[in-house]
């Protein structure tokens, strides 16, 4: 192929949902957008999905909260979030300054409170999408259930979906013996697109102290570690399903989003790799468009799921 | 407040101790904006692995173009930092979080600095010298780490007292062995070393109504308010994070016993 001088076309549909270009910053990872905006020119990413936000605050899990691992990190934060009035009146003039799309992370420990949730966020001005978080390892309560049982995780994305017309994006968690067979479910339940991968749970232990290095004990794992899950459960899904993909799971450059989109995500999430880098994700964009360029490719919509698997 | 992501040069690094380390680094547009008390989140390889930024807090600005980090070697990322050498590039995120607040002229101030945490006492010091008294009561475990740093106090003006854990310089125990001495001739306190030492110095402060603010330390991803993993507990029994409600907090604020 020829390579490209021109202008080539980054934008991508996730079902309903149009972004720009295919370049998110995953939740937990980048606050309410605000935290960044001195460093990041927010207008440039496709798009900021916020920190999970539940109906009520919530404190969230005792120190130590973070370690870091081989490559990446655990964290047990336990879903600190300033609820659902406090981000509508405090955190929600800034996004709709912010030029780029918002999607809303939602957790919840029952169908009722996810379906509440959602009403209460809907017609809000500058929400653009929710992402409905079922895989978060973190709390003790019912919620790693709807995350792990296929029938659980259909209800939760009907019970949103009833309550809603905003588009819905399904977060899946890694942790689960079929990945499809949940990915599966969500589509069924009506899910707009499938996020994923949620963190790996993991442990750390310091050896001198005999005791657990986070004080609960266990916590998700995430950064350049996982990225090799994450890409091959994103391609076993996004070969399986009808609706849009989008990866998440350790990428940290536009070579590793590229991965993914050649894998047959619609969109990628950054994560981890804000902490390390917040230029991170608008390097990718510029990344991703120079790739295309080379590649010969007018559109990014031509290399999802484009891998070849032919000698 | 603006912040900035730099790739700063290393202009020198200084060894103070046995694993006590000086970084001088061009970095223009954090070092101007730069208060203290305030820290700044530094990458420690440009690999993946040590994966996470590491916070320190501003040890000085030097003109309108320099700062200097004082970095103890306590695991592999502070060893690659002290092992890097002058031209190499470090990427910086700064200056983040809350600095000191000014004492009302005229007072007479005390500083506390267990270890690595004279660090920011000395940015601070600098500010202060001008029109405050300013005694720093410097500890930590031998003197040979110790002594340059206090002549450089001394330098400014402050007068200065040094603890040491093994005898060496100073007196021979606790730098809160020291403040006790002083406390009946200060008007404020600024502390900043070990959790042990601050939980001291705060309830002496406590103890004597003298108002005490404390530069607090926590494992950080992100420095910037978004990972919510530096979590201290708050005497008001909420949860605190050190990057966006301190580094720097009044001692009362703290819940020292947790």
């Amino acid at each position: 192929m020829e390579p490209i001088n021109g202008p080539v076309d980054l934008s991508v549909s996730l079902g309903p949902l149009s972004l720009a270009n295919p370049v998110l910053t995953a939740s937990g990872t980048f606050g309410y957008g605000a935290e960044f905006a001195h460093l990041v020119p927010l207008a440039r990413l496709g798009g900021v999905v916020v920190k999970g936000i539940s109906l009520m605050p919530r404190a969230g899990n005792p120190p130590p909260r973070i370690v870091e691992t081989a490559c990446g990190m655990l964290n047990a934060i336990g879903l600190e979030n300033v609820g659902a009035e406090r981000f509508i009146n405090d955190k929600m003039p800034f996004l709709r300054t912010c030029g780029c799309r918002v999607i809303v992370n939602i957790l919840g420990d029952s169908l009722e409170e996810y379906a509440a949730l959602a009403a209460k966020l809907t017609g809000v001005d500058g929400i653009d999408a929710l992402e409905v978080n079922i895989s978060c390892p973190n709390v003790k309560k019912g919620g790693v259930a709807f995350g792990t049982v296929p029938d659980m995780a259909a209800a939760v994305t009907h019970a949103v979906k009833a309550a809603t017309d905003l588009p819905v994006i399904v977060k899946l968690s890694p942790n689960v013996t079929d990945i499809v067979a949940m990915a599966r479910a969500v589509a069924a339940g009506g899910a707009d697109a499938i996020s994923l991968i949620n963190t790996l749970i993991g442990m750390a232990i310091d050896a001198r102290t005999r005791r657990p290095k986070l004080a609960n004990v266990i916590g998700g794992l995430s950064g350049p570690a996982i990225k090799p899950i994450a890409l091959r459960m994103v391609w076993q899904v996004a070969s399986a399903i009808d609706i849009p993909v989008i990866g998440i799971g350790g990428i940290a450059t536009a070579e590793d989003a590229i991965e993914f989109l050649l894998a047959g995500a619609a969109a990628i999430q950054v994560g981890t790799a804000n902490f390390r880098n917040p230029a991170a994700a608008g390097q990718m964009v510029s990344g991703i468009e120079e790739y295309l360029r080379q590649q010969g490719e007018s559109s990014v919509r031509a290399i999802v799921g484009s891998l070849r698997l032919e000698a | 407040m603006p912040e900035y992501q730099e790739n700063s040069i290393i202009q020198k690094i200084e060894r103070l101790g046995a694993d006590f380390h000086r970084l001088t680094l061009h970095a223009p547009r954090i070092a101007l904006a730069a208060r203290p008390g305030q820290f700044v989140m530094a990458s420690c390889s440009p690999l993946s692995d040590p994966l996470l930024r590491r916070p320190f807090s501003i040890h000085r600005c030097i003109g309108a173009d320099v700062l200097q980090l004082l970095i103890r070697v306590v695991g592999r990322g502070t060893e690659l930092l002290a092992q890097c050498q002058p031209g190499q590039r470090l990427s910086l995120i700064g200056p983040l979080g809350q600095g000191f607040h000014p004492p009302a002229s005229e007072a007479s101030i005390c500083l506390v600095g267990g270890g690595i945490g004279i660090a920011p006492l000395f940015f601070w010091a600098e500010r202060l010298a001008a029109n405050q008294r300013c005694t720093a009561l410097l500890g930590s475990r031998t003197g040979m780490e110790l002594s340059q740093l206090a002549a450089e106090f001394t330098q400014l003006g402050c007068r200065v007292e040094t603890a040491t854990d093994d005898g060496t310089l100073g007196h021979h125990g606790l730098v809160t062995d020291v403040l006790a001495a002083h406390l009946s001739a200060t008007d404020r306190v600024y502390a900043c070393g070990p959790m042990p030492m601050m939980a001291s110095v705060a309830e002496m402060c406590r103890a004597v109504r003298i108002p005490c603010e404390v530069s607090l330390e926590a494992h950080m991803a992100c420095g910037l308010g978004a990972c919510l993993g530096c979590t201290v507990h708050g005497a008001n029994g909420r949860y605190l994070h050190v990057c966006k409600d301190g580094p720097v907090m009044a001692a009362e604020e703290v819940a020292w016993n947790r």
